[in-house]
């Protein structure tokens, strides 16, 4: 969103249709994901995507802690999004803060909506989402770790839950937008789909859009959602599936 | 419970072992795990370095900025250390308020930096009373298998020898231009198994350890932090023995986080 006091905005649209970094408007930043890199947790995943660095793990089924919030006919999910002082620009002060606490609420919420939590009564399995470095579609980025990570630490769901967001930048509706965009684009809208079923379990939504510019929106993030979820699921092939064995040890 | 009986079989096992001077990873009681540092690992930090120590990982990330000098040190710039053991990295901590434990971690990395004079801090007064630089180093503990405090200050070390102060950012210069490092410390952390006293301990000889102590050195030959952690004792022989050790470590661990200028 514009931010105050912001001075210049950059040409955020070339004549040819062609982004600030040279990305048509239905292309995603280079995505990397990685599953495992952790030992300690029970699952966890690594995200690079575009500039944003993302470590995800993931601790349970286990005990809940504060023991309150257990629920006898299912696991509780519990997530914090949380992000590291040097991740952004200006220093963020350590600690939680309103936007971590609203962002974690909605990401637990749409893992409710997939994990079959009713196989875990009276557990937690909690999700830890690190932003080491940020630029924009952090959220997304954690989410889509997140969800490698519950996989990797074998826990029962619907399905992966890739996440995207697409935005609004110089009149034009373009999928996941970078900082710059961001900043002085007109739109922002952060969602997760359920491949399987074709349903939205995370949608936020900031700026201003028309109605048919969001029908836009939302089937130009559908199909990025897609393409995220073929790199998430190759993700956990690398390291589930097993090496042939060669013929001969060099 | 069967989690706590489980561990007692292990600190037993850890601690026959270190009678016979050897250690559940195959290690002997001097060997160092291997250092691996990732410098320039967060682009948003004016200087950062990813530090894995073993199965341990560390990121440190720089940031400065133009604050205001403390009264009692008004040609000094400010330098503040905080760790972050963050629940992502163990599954023993918790999301909250910094715990005792980090606390510490923070506070043996700041001790070391300080006293080493790592940074001249009066470089970092821009105007005497009024402006000067606040160097903020935030460390991350991604991955917690043990000896936290050395992983934290290799990776803080390793961040700060290739920072920049962002003068022009801040428009109290017209160029950015490298932060100035004077000294090197290197933190070496011990722990007591029986009457074995070995260097870098992993997450679970911590948790058999009886006692623990780090010791600071620089290149210029001085002891500059100790601290003594965890329940157990040390005689004063035991001292004069680990420093020795964490001398020879600290020269060979200082070339690796340091390296090449960038």
């Amino acid at each position: 969103m514009g931010s105050v006091g912001a001075k210049e905005v950059p040409n955020l649209l070339t004549a040819d249709g062609l982004r600030i970094d040279g990305r048509r408007l239905d292309e995603l930043r280079p995505i990397q994901i990685r599953a495992g890199p952790l030992h300690q947790a029970d699952g966890s995943a690594f995200v690079e995507w575009g500039q944003n660095k993302v470590m995800a793990a993931v601790y349970g089924p286990r005990e809940v802690h504060p023991r309150h919030l257990q629920q006898s006919t299912k696991a509780v999910i519990q997530c914090k999004y949380n992000m590291a002082a040097f991740s952004v620009d200006e220093r963020k002060r350590p600690g939680l803060d309103r936007r971590s606490q609203e962002i974690s609420k909605v990401i637990a919420e749409a893992f409710d909506s997939v994990v079959f939590a009713e196989e875990f009564p009276r557990t937690s399995i909690d999700v830890y989402i690190e932003v080491l470095q940020a630029n924009a579609g952090t959220r997304c980025a954690g989410l889509v770790a997140a969800s490698v990570a519950l996989a990797d630490a074998g826990i029962p769901m619907v399905d992966l839950l890739p996440a995207v967001a697409v935005g609004k930048v110089a009149g034009a509706i373009a999928l996941d937008l970078k900082k710059e965009e961001d900043n002085f684009g007109e739109a922002d809208l952060p969602m997760a789909l359920v491949p399987q079923s074709g349903r939205l379990v995370l949608l936020q939504m900031e700026g201003h859009m028309t109605e048919p510019e969001l029908g836009q929106a939302l089937d130009l993030g559908v199909r990025g959602c897609r393409v995220i979820y073929e790199k998430m699921k190759a993700a956990l092939r690398d390291r589930y599936s097993v090496a042939p064995v060669p013929s001969e040890a060099p | 419970m069967s989690e706590e009986v489980a561990a007692e079989i292990l600190q037993t096992h850890i601690l026959d072992l270190a009678a016979q001077g050897r250690r559940l990873d195959g290690r002997g009681p001097d060997d160092y795990r291997p250092v691996a540092v990732e410098p320039g690992f967060v682009t948003t930090a004016d200087g950062s370095a990813l530090v894995h120590l073993g199965r341990t990982t560390a990121l440190a990330g720089i940031k400065l900025e133009v604050g205001k000098p403390f009264p009692d040190t008004p040609n000094a710039g400010v330098l503040t250390t905080n760790a972050e053991l963050i629940p992502l990295s163990s599954p023993t901590f918790e999301p909250g308020p910094p715990q005792p434990g980090a606390i510490e971690v923070s506070r043996v990395v700041d001790r070391a930096i300080r006293a080493a004079e790592m940074i001249d801090l009066t470089r970092l007064c821009v105007s005497p009373g009024e402006k000067s630089w606040v160097c903020y180093v935030d460390i991350h503990i991604l991955a917690h298998d043990g000896n936290l405090i050395d992983a934290a200050l290799l990776a803080s070390v390793a961040a700060l020898s290739r920072s920049t102060v962002p003068a022009q950012r801040f428009g109290v210069g017209e160029a950015d231009y490298p932060l100035a490092v004077q000294h090197v410390p290197i933190e070496c952390t011990f722990v007591r198994l029986g009457d074995t006293i070995v260097v870098d301990p992993t997450f679970d000889e911590e948790h058999a350890a009886q006692g623990r102590i780090t010791v600071a050195t620089d290149e210029s030959g001085r002891i500059v932090a100790m601290q003594k952690g965890l329940v157990g004792a040390f005689s004063p022989d035991d001292v004069k023995s680990v420093v020795r050790r964490a001398f020879a470590h600290g020269e060979r661990l200082r070339r690796s986080v340091t390296g090449e200028s960038p």
